[in-house]
């Protein structure tokens, strides 16, 4: 070494690497002859079982055959998929009517992938996206809804209590008395229709003829009970993690029991109790839509397996991060909603996607009880005595359609990460 | 050094510990704790590791729970009560060791965040004060960073903006600069000075014994849960009384 001063010694640069496409071959896979001759093996196998595949799903493939028997002898029956593809995405809802769990699932996608836009990530705009996106969805689905006074209430009310907790301090007096007025409109209306002093007068919005859930089928049941069982079941999971790490034994040990209980059972035996048990206990008169015990039974199912992961999450924080929050004066709420879920939630992003993936799938359990979502409908494309003999090609076009969801979730998971991780990376 | 020179005798108690005792499990760490903290006054708590110092000042904020005896701050005692805590919570501003800023938030956002929500100050006001406080301490050009951008000395004046930034009345110091780089101490210790000078009441449990000779008015020697000697910095250092003092003072001055 030499005795230059510190800072005036020439800076070095690293060594030149052999850079780019050849070299890069070079030194990943030739680096030696046991790499080499891998790489040749691998290589020529991959190759074999792609023109193979190829060969059958395009080269000798049948687009165009009227019945099964004309597939015969050729490669893929693509021409089953061309055919029974109304049957596959809708299932039995009404032939005629099919536009409508269509144009549906282009609402569902829409709604998705504007909130999946981190620039939507405000309560009100969410509230918007959602409230639109839902309300055309089950119109379109249902065909016509009649919407309950009490329901309007209810929001009411609602809207006004979460203006006065939140904006309580901050908002102006004419926005906190518009607050109050809507929440006293709510509670007292709400008052009076259970007095049976107001009628039960709905709303009804009538544009399309009426289809009940028994009959609704494929994709769209497939989104729904994936979409809104997670809708619920997300909150609902964060408050079942918050309440295990209570102080308070009581809801601790309720949430725990809870939570326990639900995992230790198959979700196919959550399903059928809510299927055939539930409507035992219920007073006569009464009943739900089996729709609904469904989605009810899955968001219960998911909600115990997202609170876990997000307990993993809130464990991970500091000591120090709640007690510089209760040193600042913050309560439960604040400290909760502000520092301590928004931090662990980021920690759990990829166990969280992982369990929706999961769940995505999963919900495909509902067969058990009769309804018929898009593996279902999947399934009844085959039972065609005219098309007998291709379930290959009809389980690869459904674990295609599911691939196509599964793996944007996945990569959304990974832009979350980064998009959400961009500040605080050191 | 002046520091002791203004008189405290006139003030008011603002701080008052009578016969404080706590335990962990089965631990005695604070043993029959009586202390008044005057309006203004300066206190450095010191003692080996072990000795109950920390565990002294997050009582008065209620980090610890105290078992038996009395803490009032303000006038207000502790208690279960979660009305009194947060009032006190509020008025006394505390700095830790491991800085505990929020990772995901800015730096301004983190000094806001309490003003606006504890407070209820509209925005703009709640920025402004900020901005002052992030000049006092030095580092305005680095208000939208993140906390893991800083070096641990710029995370540690942040720290201490934050808890200003609630106007707080008394500011409890846990080993502000023990996690700090040697390099990084002084400009943490530079602004707790300017805000002794301020006439802020302060509680700092620290091992710089130059901060205490330069701004305490007494300094609390703690040992094994109890406060084993209390003086004025220049008799505390010059002439020790207690064995365990001289001891103490011995190891930590000339290592």
């Amino acid at each position: 070494m030499t005795d230059v001063p510190v800072g005036e010694r020439k800076q070095l640069a690293p060594p030149v690497d052999d850079s780019g496409p050849l070299g890069w071959i070079r030194r990943n896979l030739f680096s030696s002859w046991g790499n080499g001759i891998t790489t040749v093996v691998l290589i020529a196998a991959l190759a074999w079982i792609l023109s193979w595949f190829l060969d059958w799903a395009v080269f000798t493939a049948n687009f165009t055959a009227s019945t099964g028997a004309e597939c015969r002898g050729q490669g893929a029956c693509w021409a089953l998929i061309r055919e029974k593809l109304r049957l596959i995405f809708f299932g039995t809802f009404p032939y005629e009517q099919q536009w409508r769990p269509l144009l549906a699932i282009i609402a569902m996608l829409a709604m998705l992938i504007t909130t999946s836009d981190r620039r939507m990530w405000r309560p009100w705009r969410l509230l918007a996206i959602w409230s639109v996106g839902s309300f055309v969805t089950f119109l379109l689905m249902f065909g016509q809804i009649h919407i309950p006074l009490s329901l309007f209430l209810a929001v009411a009310l609602v809207v006004g209590g979460v203006g006065l907790a939140f904006r309580q301090g901050i908002g102006t007096p004419l926005e906190m008395n518009a607050y109050r007025a809507l929440a006293a409109v709510g509670a007292v209306g709400l008052v009076l229709r259970f007095a049976g002093i107001l009628p039960a007068w709905k709303l009804p919005i009538t544009p399309f003829s009426y289809v009940e859930t028994g009959l609704w089928g494929g994709l769209p049941v497939t989104m729904i009970l994936a979409t809104y069982g997670l809708l619920f079941a997300f909150p609902y999971g964060i408050l079942l993690a918050l309440g295990r790490r209570s102080n308070l034994p009581l809801i601790k040990g309720l949430c725990v029991g809870f939570i326990e209980l639900i995992r230790g059972v198959p979700l196919i035996s959550l399903l059928i109790m809510a299927s055939v048990m539930l409507p035992l206990f219920l007073p006569t008169g009464v009943t739900f839509d089996k729709f609904l015990r469904a989605q009810v039974a899955v968001i219960l199912f998911a909600g115990a397996y997202i609170a876990e992961t997000v307990r993993g999450g809130l464990q991970s924080l500091p000591k120090g991060q709640f007690e510089a929050a209760d040193a600042m004066g913050l309560n439960y709420a604040q400290k909760t909603a502000l520092i301590i879920l928004p931090q662990a939630l980021r920690v759990v992003i990829p166990p969280l996607i992982n369990t929706f993936i999961g769940f995505f799938k999963d919900t495909s359990l509902v067969l058990i009880i009769g309804i018929f979502d898009f593996l279902n409908t999947a399934n009844q494309a085959l039972v065609d005595p005219a098309w007998a003999g291709y379930p290959g090609e009809v389980y690869l076009f459904a674990a295609f359609v599911y691939f196509i969801f599964c793996y944007s979730m996945s990569r959304y998971s990974k832009y979350l990460e980064v998009e959400l991780n961009k500040g605080t990376r050191r | 050094m002046a520091a002791a020179a203004h008189d405290l005798s006139k003030s008011a108690s603002v701080i008052t510990l009578r016969n404080v005792n706590k335990w962990f499990g089965q631990f005695h760490v604070l043993s029959d704790i009586n202390l008044d903290v005057k309006e203004g006054e300066k206190i450095v708590v010191c003692g080996p590791s072990g000795s109950g110092k920390s565990t002294l000042i997050r009582c008065i904020n209620r980090l610890e729970e105290h078992q038996a005896g009395d803490i009032v701050v303000h006038g207000v005692t502790l208690s279960n009560d979660v009305k009194n805590v947060e009032t006190i919570r509020r008025d006394v501003g505390m700095v830790f060791q491991s800085f505990n800023l929020f990772p995901h938030l800015t730096i301004l956002d983190n000094l806001t965040l309490a003003p606006i929500w504890v407070r209820k100050m509209p925005k703009k006001d709640a920025e402004e004060i900020a901005m002052n406080l992030l000049k006092r301490v030095r580092i305005p050009e680095q208000a939208l960073k993140y906390p893991g951008q800083l070096s641990g000395g710029q995370q540690q004046r942040v720290a201490i903006a934050r808890a200003l930034c609630m106007r707080p009345e008394i500011m409890l110091f846990d080993e502000p600069t023990s996690a700090l780089d040697p390099e990084m101490v002084k400009e943490v210790l530079d602004v707790m000075v300017e805000l002794a000078r301020e006439g802020m009441t302060m509680l700092v449990v620290t091992h710089e014994m130059g901060f205490a000779r330069a701004v305490a008015d007494r300094v609390i020697f703690m040992d094994q849960g109890e406060i084993v000697e209390q003086n004025e910095p220049e008799e505390f250092f010059a002439n020790p009384r207690n064995d365990r003092t001289k001891l103490f003072l011995s190891q930590i001055l000339h290592h």
